[in-house]
């Protein structure tokens, strides 16, 4: 039962990161450059627009899911499975995120380059 | 990529490896809860550990908003992997950790990764954003 409540852990923090990432991406692209915007209006002005999205609360509110799941999963002990799951599936799950939603230009590079992190991160917290 | 963006994203690095070990080190005191007692996660917020872990989160919260800022997101996660590799190296030359060779394997990939990235543009144009900078 501790498998499958583990497995469900995982699940749950995967999609929830690769949401609360999506959304958190989509809003700071509305929102503009942090640098130049507090360069130009001030820290009152980019504190403003933060608070302002909407897109941006969504996104917090997934992270937050994902970052009590993953609580959840860290006091069943079970790291060696739950950290380099959740940590090299959440690279794959942005990539399609953001190419689907955000409608980046995931291109062969930056498929190689997640395909390799997500191995990469796999094997070093795995073995 | 100028030097202060490179800046922000070494700190998307140092908070979140520091705030996942104290979070870490929090939970393993706090110790298993169970999915009926769901509550005594507000429980653990109290420990000194996980406090200060969730500080350096709320760090690694902010520099990751700039970061996502004038980069994209599929930027971003790999080129702040390298983090992974920055605590395995710790753990080699400072704790004295023994390195697996699939875990030198692991840090070779993982460089490899960044370096792609790193190599091509940060920023997807899109009509009607609202970051004049894009590009590299």
């Amino acid at each position: 039962m501790r498998v499958l409540y583990t497995w469900v852990c995982i699940a749950i923090t995967v999609c929830a990161a690769a949401a609360g990432d999506v959304f958190l991406a989509l809003a700071m692209r509305r929102i503009g450059d942090l640098g130049e915007l507090r360069k130009q209006h001030g820290f009152r002005a980019v504190l403003g627009r933060v608070l302002g999205s909407s897109a941006l609360f969504c996104g917090i509110f997934f992270m937050a899911v994902a970052f009590f799941s993953n609580l959840v999963g860290l006091s069943w002990a079970d790291l060696t499975l739950m950290g380099p799951a959740s940590a090299a599936l959440t690279f794959v799950t942005n990539a399609l995120g953001a190419k689907l939603f955000l409608h980046e230009n995931v291109d062969r590079r930056r498929w190689i380059a997640t395909i390799f992190v997500c191995l990469g991160v796999l094997l070093l917290t795995r073995s | 990529m100028t030097l202060r963006k490179y800046l922000v994203l070494l700190a998307v690095v140092a908070f979140g490896a520091t705030g996942d070990t104290f979070l870490a080190r929090g939970m393993k005191q706090v110790g298993s809860i169970d999915v009926q007692h769901l509550p005594q996660l507000l429980h653990a917020l109290l420990n000194p550990w996980v406090f200060v872990g969730i500080f350096c989160l709320l760090g690694f919260m902010w520099s990751y908003m700039t970061a996502l800022s004038f980069a994209d997101l599929t930027f971003v996660l790999p080129a702040t992997a390298v983090g992974y590799v920055v605590m395995a190296l710790l753990g080699r030359f400072w704790l004295h950790e023994h390195i697996s060779p699939l875990r030198w394997l692991g840090i070779a990939l993982i460089v490899g990764g960044v370096g792609l990235v790193a190599g091509g543009p940060s920023r997807t144009e899109h009509p009607g954003d609202s970051s004049s900078e894009g590009g590299q």
